[in-house]
């Protein structure tokens, strides 16, 4: 198989149709999805190619997106359905706790719901109030659900055909952020990234550093500033639930220090579990306190303010010389 | 027969048929009428139109034209990269407009982000409203105005707003709450809810639903299988109007109506007709699903070519200094431009402000330590982009 260079969005885009030609129980709605082909334009082209029973433009619902997407995979189908910002999908909670979260285990087995909720997520696009959430670590600790976070087109594309086939409901949060930011080489046709595993894409032997979605690139961007000096290892979560803890200790065990990245507020962030796992599986390897990098205990602000609240690579440098120093 | 010993009656639970088309409820093939004075050609009954001072006439088309006018200006800025999403209402002004003449001071209007006008006309300042698309966050303390800031999360405004104004009733207070909101809203769970509700309360509120015909890119009849908006108001047993919502006058005079009747404690879904002729946001491309010919047909029905030539009918047109207006909105702008440029942030502390009443030792260490990274990495100025000017 060939490669083809694309950006974030245009891997989602091709994951979807790639899936949707490849089995046709997949379908697709959400808000503008079919028609204007998405407003960030990850449906382009589906209804054109896959026809107007299988893409829909949806109500302005995301009770009725989730909810409707969950009686679907239970009766046989596999929606792949749009929240068009995670901002608005609280009200969907409901429907993700009580009903994708729990019915193969309420029904022992019966029915389940293998589906994937798409949501673009994050703040640095300027957008309106609403519009820029991370609220990843909420839905991370829903039992019976997955999360998962791409950082990188090639696992956008990966990670996306493993959630549409994985047999359990999927959320799918997508760093809008970096949508178009850079391209890389993606695998052209069938091409999956198992789900449950991180990456390691910088490898280093003095401090770890954990982040996923377009955090990750500003950790890399903070290990290369500080290179050669310090030698940093990067570990790309890819998945939150069910959290990769093999990779994650291994990786402190070498270095013995850790810092972890993230956008979404600090206080109940999703850092707090990873350094959970870390006191439980290698605090005797640790050479300092954990320290993490995070948005603030506030909401999400307008766009005069937002690019104060989400980290940047110097306040991540400054984290990792704060553990080296430890 | 129907009235048991214990006294429990069937009267209430309506009449008994065999008949099944009798018990059986359809909304029909038709959408209900349309309140409507100036028919889109410019002609009306004279004697069918309220009395309106011309005052109040000259009035009605300044506002309308400021509404215009200010989208205008605020794409054209945005257009230049001096300005974040703008949300525009070309088409709709004389919905905007015509709820704000039915309102009064002391009622209460909740904004989605169309209503310029009328925000202004309530007491919120244009340079707030400028602001407020910049991203500013201290646009949203609304001062001296009974507004609260737009419902950018859909629907979610409207449980809050029967809330407020149900305690409003509580306190015997001679006002409503006018809630705006477009025709996607009434397919949220909370909404729905909350219209359900502000019938039991007897909520003093006036669901003001702007049926543009398009959610972004949804059109109307893809919302919901309803004809209307206005009937919905019939499940939650609520009063439903529709008004044409090109014609400013039937607007106005729908709005008072509606006010007094949600003032006697039935709330009111009042939904005017109208048309999004430009895009959802600037960011949207409305070519992608929509003809050129639809907006071209509401095009001729533009509200303020129609509101002109009923002025014009009137004999009203000629006091009218169309080009004095302009230049005065446009000499308004500019003024609300300058205090923009002139507005200084409260830095950094306005993130860790309001978060709760007392700020918590949590947030005081993030905002120590976010001051510390300023003023120890300088280099972390290359990842803020400060707002644009003025």
């Amino acid at each position: 198989m060939s490669d083809r260079n694309l950006n974030l969005v245009e891997a989602v885009n091709d994951a979807l149709h790639g899936a949707m030609a490849a089995d046709d129980r997949v379908m697709v709605s959400g808000e503008d999805v079919a028609e204007s082909g998405g407003v960030f334009r990850a449906t382009e082209g589906l209804l054109e190619a896959f026809g107007a029973e299988r893409v829909l433009d949806f109500p302005l619902s995301e009770i009725a997106i989730v909810g409707t997407a969950i009686g679907l995979a239970m009766q046989g189908k596999r929606p792949v359905v749009e929240i068009q910002f995670s901002g608005f999908m609280p009200p969907a909670f409901n429907q993700l706790v009580q009903n994708a979260g729990r019915i193969r285990w309420r029904n022992r087995g019966e029915h389940s719901a293998p589906m994937v909720v798409r949501a673009p997520y994050g703040g640095g696009v300027r957008a309106l109030e609403h519009h820029s959430e991370s609220l990843e670590a909420a839905y991370a600790h829903v039992p019976g659900v997955k999360v998962v976070v791409p950082a990188t087109p090639a696992d956008a594309k990966g990670l996306l055909r493993s959630a549409i086939e994985d047999p359990d409901p999927v959320l799918f949060f997508e760093p809008k952020r970096i949508y178009r930011s850079f391209r890389e080489p993606v695998t052209e046709g069938d091409h999956r990234v198992p789900i449950g595993e991180a990456a390691v894409p910088r490898e280093g032997s003095d401090v770890t550093v954990i982040a996923w979605g377009s955090m990750l690139h500003y950790a890399l961007q903070a290990a290369e500033n500080l290179a050669p000096a310090v030698d940093v290892e990067v570990v790309d979560l890819r998945t939150l639930s069910p959290l990769d803890r093999e990779t994650i200790v291994a990786s402190v065990q070498k270095t013995g220090r850790a810092v972890v990245v993230h956008e979404a507020p600090r206080s109940g962030g999703f850092a707090g579990e990873i350094v959970t796992s870390i006191n439980e599986e290698a605090l005797m390897y640790l050479e300092a306190p954990i320290e993490r990098v995070t948005g603030f205990d506030t909401p999400m602000p307008m766009l005069a303010m937002e690019d104060y609240y989400l980290p940047n690579p110097p306040r991540i440098e400054r984290a990792i010389e704060s553990v080296l120093a430890g | 027969m129907s009235q048991d010993a214990h006294g429990f009656s069937e009267a209430g639970l309506g009449p008994p048929t065999a008949d099944f088309d009798a018990a059986r409820l359809s909304q029909g093939s038709d959408a209900p009428a349309r309140y409507r004075f100036v028919e889109p050609d410019g002609s009306y009954d004279p004697e069918a139109v309220p009395d309106f001072a011309v005052e109040e006439l000259r009035d009605i088309y300044y506002w309308l034209l400021l509404q215009r006018r200010f989208d205008e200006r605020m794409v054209k800025l945005q257009r230049r990269g001096e300005m974040g999403t703008v949300a525009t209402a070309r088409g709709q002004e004389a919905s905007v407009v015509g709820v704000s003449f039915g309102l009064e001071q002391r009622d209460w209007l909740l904004p989605y982000g169309r209503e310029p006008a009328a925000l202004i006309r309530h007491g919120v300042s244009m340079r707030d409203i400028i602001l407020y698309w910049l991203g500013v966050m201290d646009a949203n303390r609304l001062p001296d105005s009974n507004s609260l800031p737009y419902a950018i999360a859909i629907g979610t405004h409207v449980p809050v707003g029967v809330g407020y104004a149900w305690g409003l009733s509580m306190d015997d207070e001679d006002a409503v709450v006018t809630m705006m909101m477009g025709d996607g809203q009434f397919s949220t769970g909370e909404a729905q809810t909350a219209m359900n509700v502000a019938g039991v309360v007897d909520a003093p509120a006036v669901f003001f639903a702007l049926n543009n015909q398009y959610a972004i890119s949804l059109p109307f009849s893809g919302q919901t299988a309803a004809n209307s908006v206005a009937q919905k108001a019939l499940a939650w047993g609520l009063d439903g109007i529709r008004v044409d919502g090109n014609d400013v006058l039937a607007v106005v005079d729908a709005m008072r109506r509606a006010r007094r009747r949600a003032r006697q404690g039935t709330p009111v879904l009042l939904e005017a007709v109208t048309y999004r002729l430009e895009a959802h946001t600037t960011n949207d491309d409305p070519s992608r699903y929509r003809d050129d010919a639809e907006v071209d047909w509401w095009r001729e029905r533009d509200p303020m070519d129609r509101f002109r030539s009923f002025l014009e009918s009137e004999g009203v047109w000629a006091d009218i200094d169309e080009d004095g207006m302009r230049e005065e909105i446009d000499e308004r702008f500019d003024r609300a431009r300058e205090e923009v440029a002139a507005y200084e942030s409260g830095g950094i502390e306005e993130l860790f402000e309001y978060v709760y009443d007392e700020m918590t030792p949590a947030l005081r260490d993030q905002l120590a330590d976010l001051e510390a990274v300023l003023e120890e990495r300088p280099d972390a100025a290359e990842y803020i982009e400060e707002r644009p000017k003025g």
